[in-house]
């Protein structure tokens, strides 16, 4: 399975608060929630984003609130994958249990600079950054998530058991 | 190597004799809980599930809290599925409108949480159980249908930090001010993918309400979970409001710390965190000698402080004193119990004759729902848990994260301080 996409570029601490505010919380329509992805912080995401595009954000990505919507919007919104050096734990889970592939790359979180185009190959987890010519290798899954992500997340992977 | 407090619960969870950080478990649930935000996305996923139903109807807890009574139709159309699947699958624990209150401060006061169980909850916060000494951690919707459905859940076993915590508080310091300091001392990540392990002689100078909202932020900074020690006056909760039988778990004395902290309770001061990370900050003595910040909102609520002992608190401060002009002061005991309670101790009436509101429970402002939205620019010290870019309003409002003490004496002085500053 690969992705490839322009980059989306954000720092530290990117909370669920601003990757969907409360505000829009009264729906779990997913492509109500994607209509106000990242709104509070970057305006112009919604405008400018296309299918397949990726997020590639600092440490500690999806910290705050468990609001799965956050996850829920962002691959609603047609992300592809979000890199970041580390991911806060519920957004992580959430994240793989719908089915929204991440990454964490400290280097590629570094070496990555917004507008470039990325391709993820996630069998290998290698980053390449076609705009730059540099390549970096991500941190694997543990074989019991790569079987979730396999079954598309968390409920078929429990009714395929 | 011996195992942490929370290694040893999740292992009996797990029926193995033995785990080890890093080590992927499947583990038994005690208890399931969902709100009114994320309950609706479980119930969805439900659906998806070949097995129908729930794996056991007394184990689950549903309280719609966020958005109640209903902010507008979309919520109400929430609650409305929320209450319908309760019924359907006859659900023991849902708590309707006049007997509800918010989620972390009904579930112990209701007698659901006691100290080795395995809690998950579809709510960030719901590591605040640790306080009683149960393993209690913060999961997505997903998980909460799958915990539902199987009453099982995976986790990986986390390492842990220890804070061992020694000395006695002074007058005007709460749980409030140590878990503000240790956020500020380890960062907002300084506890990623790790519990945080409170032991020391400091913790019998707690109170229980102190250490619900100790372990209540421990997602504040990154945490899995926040866990204390199970002594006499989380034995003697539990056996005021629970009659389901408690486990007691202790860290092995051999047991592996990622890292360790001594923290001196006496040597705390009054802590506020200033926009827009829990972990910006400053005690109250280095707020006094800056400019003074003006404030047009306190809110004093929450899972993180809206308990009997943070309104007494906030009552001993507005008695005898009004707000200032032009401020709101927005008071919202966070169950029924300790609602009525707080009517029968005067507190509510201390708290309109001072020119403040008093709410039914509800989370409303805490996530910028209803009841105290702030405008462009407006200022709000709050004794709640996050001082997010636009978390209770417009993007450029700015929140500071307080005890009760301090955002009622803010709110007498109309700028950000402590009770120490009032006449």
């Amino acid at each position: 399975m690969n992705a490839k996409g322009t980059v989306f570029q954000y720092g530290d601490n990117v909370d669920t608060d601003v990757i969907i505010p409360a505000r829009y919380l009264n729906t779990s329509d997913p492509g109500e929630l994607a209509a106000h992805c990242m709104e509070d912080i970057d305006k112009d995401f919604v405008r400018k984003v296309k299918k397949g595009d990726i997020i590639v954000a600092r440490k500690n990505f999806g910290c705050g609130s468990s609001r799965e919507h956050a996850p829920i919007a962002i691959k609603a919104a047609g992300v592809s994958c979000v890199i970041a050096e580390t991911f806060a734990r519920i957004f992580y889970r959430n994240a793989i249990n719908i089915g929204l592939p991440i990454i964490e790359c400290p280097e590629a979180s570094r070496g990555i600079q917004a507008g470039d185009e990325v391709e993820i190959d996630f069998d290998t987890g290698i980053i390449r950054d076609i705009t730059r010519g540099t390549s970096f290798q991500g941190q694997a899954f543990p074989e019991f998530m790569q079987k979730i992500i396999a079954s598309e997340g968390l409920i078929n992977y429990i009714n395929n058991q | 190597m011996g195992m942490t407090m929370t290694q040893k619960i999740l292992a009996r969870a797990a029926g193995l004799e033995k785990v080890e950080a890093g080590q992927l478990i499947e583990a038994d649930l005690d208890l399931v809980l969902g709100n009114d935000i994320t309950s609706p996305v479980a119930i969805k996923e439900m659906d998806k599930f070949k097995k129908s139903g729930v794996f056991d109807k007394d184990k689950i807890a549903l309280v719609p809290d966020h958005f109640v009574p209903n902010k507008d139709i979309k919520s109400a159309e929430h609650c409305k599925c929320v209450r319908e699947f309760a019924r359907k699958n006859e659900i023991t624990n849902y708590f309707e409108v006049g007997q509800m209150g918010i989620e972390h401060a009904l579930l112990p006061e209701k007698g659901l949480t006691v100290a080795g169980d395995v809690i998950i909850g579809a709510d960030s916060h719901t590591c605040t159980y640790g306080a009683l000494g149960a393993f209690s951690t913060g999961v997505g919707s997903t998980d909460m249908a799958a915990g539902m459905a199987t009453g099982k859940a995976w986790f990986k076993v986390p390492s842990a930090i220890r804070f061992c915590l020694t000395g006695k508080p002074s007058r005007w310091v709460s749980g409030k001010d140590v878990i503000l300091h240790i956020i500020g001392m380890i960062g907002v990540d300084g506890a990623l993918y790790q519990s945080m392990e409170f032991t020391g002689d400091g913790i019998a100078h707690l109170t229980m309400d102190d250490r619900f909202t100790i372990a209540n932020m421990a997602i504040e900074a990154g945490g899995k979970n926040g866990i204390f020690p199970v002594d006499e006056t989380a034995k003697q909760y539990m056996e005021e409001h629970s009659r389901r039988p408690y486990r007691i778990y202790e860290a092995d004395p051999d047991a592996v710390y990622e890292a360790e902290y001594t923290i001196d309770l006496s040597a705390l001061r009054p802590t506020v965190a200033f926009p827009h990370l829990p972990e910006n900050t400053h005690t109250i003595d280095e707020i006094a000698g800056m400019e003074p910040i003006a404030i047009d909102q306190v809110v004093i609520g929450s899972c993180t402080n809206g308990r009997l002992e943070d309104l007494r608190t906030a009552a001993e401060v507005l008695k005898g004193r009004h707000v200032a002009e032009g401020m709101r002061c927005i008071v919202i005991p966070a169950t029924q119990a300790i609602y009525l309670q707080a009517m029968e101790e005067g507190l509510l009436k201390t708290f309109i004759q001072a020119g403040a509101v008093v709410s039914t429970p509800t989370c409303g402002p805490c996530l910028g729902g209803y009841m105290g939205i702030l405008a462009e620019g407006e200022r709000c010290v709050s004794t709640t848990n996050r001082n997010f870019v636009g978390r209770m309003g417009h993007v450029t409002s700015e929140i500071y994260l307080a005890s009760p003490a301090v955002a009622a004496a803010s709110a007498v002085m109309g700028v950000l301080c402590g009770p120490e500053s009032l006449a």
